[in-house]
């Protein structure tokens, strides 16, 4: 493998594992605001315990999410010096911004979240889960506006030097792309986190312990998930799939295994791509679709792979084209699932399902393998830009980092990753053991 | 606009130091201070609730030098590579061992953490200093604008000189024990009994180490380092920093003797600020020095961004600065005062 396919590999590797904590961090952080907010409002204890009960899962997810995350910032100095001597006059501004403006309002009031609540009192701990709240949301922003610049830079230019200045600040912040990936991102944060509180509610409910708890769970993760589900379609997924038509004409034709341009574009509902022949093997197409989904008209021209140089094609065609497929077939049955389960919450049936129950329980997982799925479809689809139309990929590592030192650090991060997804593992199921418990 | 970027990077890397560096400290000195487990509560419960937030000042300096000087960002992290990768290891090791430790009752369990929290403590303390012994020595730029630093090479600081050499690695044991005495004297302010007892004597044995290494260190650095010497002389502002580190080390001694424990830790640290302060105002402008010729050095006038993008920044900066300086006040006087035996109700 090249040195750029080592830090590819490395980076890719090493953030779609970071994500895994950081999707359940801003999810469940809303929800504990709820939680909080009911305990507030009801003056219910049971809420209390499971701000404590989900806090306490918070804390340790908090904790893998922080110290996977510091390797991301560094690594853009350690293995793409060249995209950070080239781009760090912009996208240097979101990472100085996260961490000054999220990461201290997060650091400072988790811990008097979590160990403060008898001296800060009940409208005290609430201010400080709502600043926690704001901090991790805060800095997923910057994150996105960061990545967005990547995917579509704009309120920039270029410098006498020849690397990229700010030249709009605002253009940068509110760059269309951060605003619409940014809201599709929370929605898929909430939805890991309403998936993780509903399957502990139908774990209890099914075990028949806590059972008042389970139900308040059950309550806020259906709901939640309802709402964060059907605005991950729509209109946050639609809008975003309309910025890649737009302005990754390559990616759209990859994600869909699109070869030859056509108006009345078909949408592939699924079907293997083979890159050799060029062709979707084994289609099952929905008529002109896609040319409306993409451009809002049947007849729209969509254009496929066959008319855009190789050069400028995403080098991952397969993988993109099922990671898109993925996102897009999990996000529907999120879809389906909780409104099937909101409906029998209406009805006051829910509790007695048992095999609804089942499936809340079961379904935990896969918001986790959705979200890394459409991170894949981000990243994937801007190849093989680094920063799109400006600094291809290949460009941007650093110039005097040997690929072997990348594989050693890379094999590190690897046994290192493996024994603290081991220990996240043991001590969620520990605190689940433990259950909600009343105040001492 | 780019030399106030450069103090105020500096400031946020001292302020790292003073607040992380105690955070080290005690996972130097715990295993030693702290014999029983109630006591490693105590200990751990001591910086617990704010280790995460002392860590910030580092992910927010780096963040803020990516914006700031990127040239100088991208060569110095991809020329530290293997260094780095270790250090950042070292922070997960640290991190972990801080939050799971008392997750769980089982003495081996509480004891591998233990371990874990001294060895990565230890070695973050020298990989510290070590960095700090690499920007004053310089580095091997070359016209490229990049370096490749090799973690060793013939240990002797010259043109091609390894991460590690005999000037960095006593840096490196410098910042050790400057760091236990900084822990020391923080449990010495935070603790009662036992714990507060073994702290007092640990930082009155290592203090005297902390002035001869200091005497070691000045003498190697302006041995090693022609412009350090060369910018003393032309630089008389920067001499009442002396003042600083000597009364800072001297009023730390006192304080502490008189019983007055926040006096001394604070002293202290005005000690290390000092050294930090007048180390970076000998080597200004530069931000990497090349050993092979000076016009190949990174300073802050070839290798920031341009002045609009800096002054952008620094609106935003100043606002966020505010606001943090404000969580942290708010947050230290929230845990002010000694921590209860076993951490209280802190959960460490």
């Amino acid at each position: 493998m090249h040195d750029v396919g080592w830090n590819r590999l490395q980076f890719g590797f090493t953030v779609s594992y970071h994500y895994l904590f950081p999707q359940l961090t801003m999810g469940l952080a809303l929800l504990l605001v709820v939680f909080k907010t009911l305990a507030l409002s009801r003056g219910d204890e049971r809420c209390n315990e499971l701000t404590r009960f989900w806090g306490r899962i918070f804390a340790i997810n908090f904790a893998l999410g922080v110290v996977t995350g510091i390797p991301m910032e560094f690594q853009f100095g350690t293995n793409w010096a060249r995209f950070s001597a080239y781009a760090g006059g912009v996208i240097g501004l979101t990472l100085a911004l996260e961490g000054m403006f999220a990461f201290f309002a997060e650091s400072a009031f988790l811990g008097l979240f979590l160990f403060g609540e008898r001296r800060l009192g009940p409208r005290g701990h609430l201010v400080s889960v709502v600043m926690v709240f704001l901090g991790s949301w805060l800095s997923g922003y910057f994150i996105i506006a960061t990545n967005a610049f990547m995917q579509h830079p704009v309120g920039h230019t270029v410098g006498s030097d020849g690397a990229l200045q700010l030249a709009d600040l605002w253009a940068f912040l509110l760059n269309p792309w951060a605003l619409w990936q940014y809201a599709h991102t929370m929605c898929a944060a909430v939805v890991t986190g309403a998936f993780a509180v509903a399957a502990v509610g139908a774990y209890w409910m099914l075990m028949g312990e806590h059972e008042p708890h389970a139900r308040l769970c059950l309550h806020v993760g259906v709901i939640a998930g309802l709402i964060a589900s059907g605005l991950l379609l729509f209109p946050t997924g639609d809008q975003s799939g309309k910025l890649v038509a737009r302005h990754q004409v390559p990616g759209l034709a990859a994600m869909e295994g699109k070869f030859e341009s056509s108006s009345h574009a078909e949408l592939a509902i699924i079907g293997q791509p083979d890159v050799t022949r060029r062709t979707l093997v084994n289609p099952v197409y929905v008529p002109a679709v896609l040319s409306y989904l993409a451009y809002g008209s049947f007849g729209a021209i969509v254009t496929g792979l066959n008319d855009v140089p190789e050069d400028e094609w995403p080098d991952n065609v397969e993988l993109l084209y099922y990671a898109y497929h993925i996102m897009v077939g999990l996000g529907t049955m999120f879809m389906a699932v909780m409104l099937v389960a909101a409906v029998q919450l209406w009805r006051g049936r829910l509790a007695q399902s048992r095999a609804l129950l089942w499936t809340l329980l079961l379904a935990f997982p896969f918001p986790y393998i959705a979200t890394t799925a459409g991170w894949l479809v981000a990243e994937l689809g801007r190849q093989p830009w680094l920063v799109y139309g400006l600094q291809r990929t290949h460009d941007g590592t650093s110039p005097s980092v040997p690929g072997g030192n990348v594989v050693f650090s890379l094999l590190g991060f690897m046994g290192l990753y493996l024994l603290i997804g081991l220990l996240f593992l043991y001590l969620v199921l520990r605190e689940l053991a433990r259950g909600p418990e009343p105040a001492h | 606009m780019a030399t106030a970027w450069f103090v105020l990077i500096v400031l946020m890397l001292i302020v790292y130091v003073l607040l992380d560096g105690f955070d080290f400290g005690v996972g130097i000195l715990h295993l030693l201070v702290a014999r029983t487990d109630e006591e490693r509560r105590t200990v751990v419960g001591a910086i617990g609730p704010l280790w995460d937030g002392n860590e910030v000042w580092l992910i927010a300096a780096g963040g803020v030098s990516v914006f700031a000087f990127p040239r100088a960002y991208a060569a110095g992290f991809s020329g530290f590579y293997l260094a780095l990768i270790f250090a950042l290891w070292l922070l997960v090791v640290r991190a972990l061992s801080i939050e799971f430790r008392s997750k769980e009752a089982h003495p081996l369990w509480r004891q591998a953490w233990d371990a874990g929290f001294f060895a990565s403590s230890t070695a973050m303390a020298i990989i510290l200093g070590a960095a700090l012994g690499n920007l004053v020595r310089g580095v091997p730029l070359d016209a490229s604008g990049y370096f490749a630093g090799p973690l060793f090479t013939d240990w002797r600081p010259g043109p091609d000189p390894g991460v590690l050499d005999w000037y960095t690695v006593t840096v490196g044991l410098f910042a050790l024990v400057v760091l236990a005495e900084h822990g020391a004297l923080y449990l010495v302010w935070k603790t009662t009994g036992d714990v507060a007892r073994r702290s007092r004597d640990v930082a009155r044995r290592v203090r005297p180490l902390v002035a001869g290494l200091a005497v070691v260190v000045t003498a190697m650095t302006l041995a090693v380092q022609p412009l350090i010497r060369a910018n003393l002389a032309r630089r008389p502002a920067a001499w009442p920093l002396a003042f600083l580190i000597a009364g800072g080390f001297a009023g730390s001694a006192v304080a502490e003797r008189r019983g007055r424990e926040l006096a001394a830790f604070v002293a202290f640290g005005a000690f290390i600020a000092g050294l930090l302060g007048i180390t970076a105002a000998m080597v200004y402008p530069d931000i990497l020095i090349s050993t092979h010729a000076a016009t190949y050095s990174l300073t802050v006038h070839n290798a920031a961004a341009p002045a609009s993008t800096l002054r952008i920044g620094f609106v935003w900066w100043s606002v966020a600065l505010v606001l943090a300086v404000g969580y942290f006040v708010h947050l230290f006087r929230s845990f002010a005062g000694k921590v209860a035996p076993g951490g209280g109700e802190h959960g460490y």
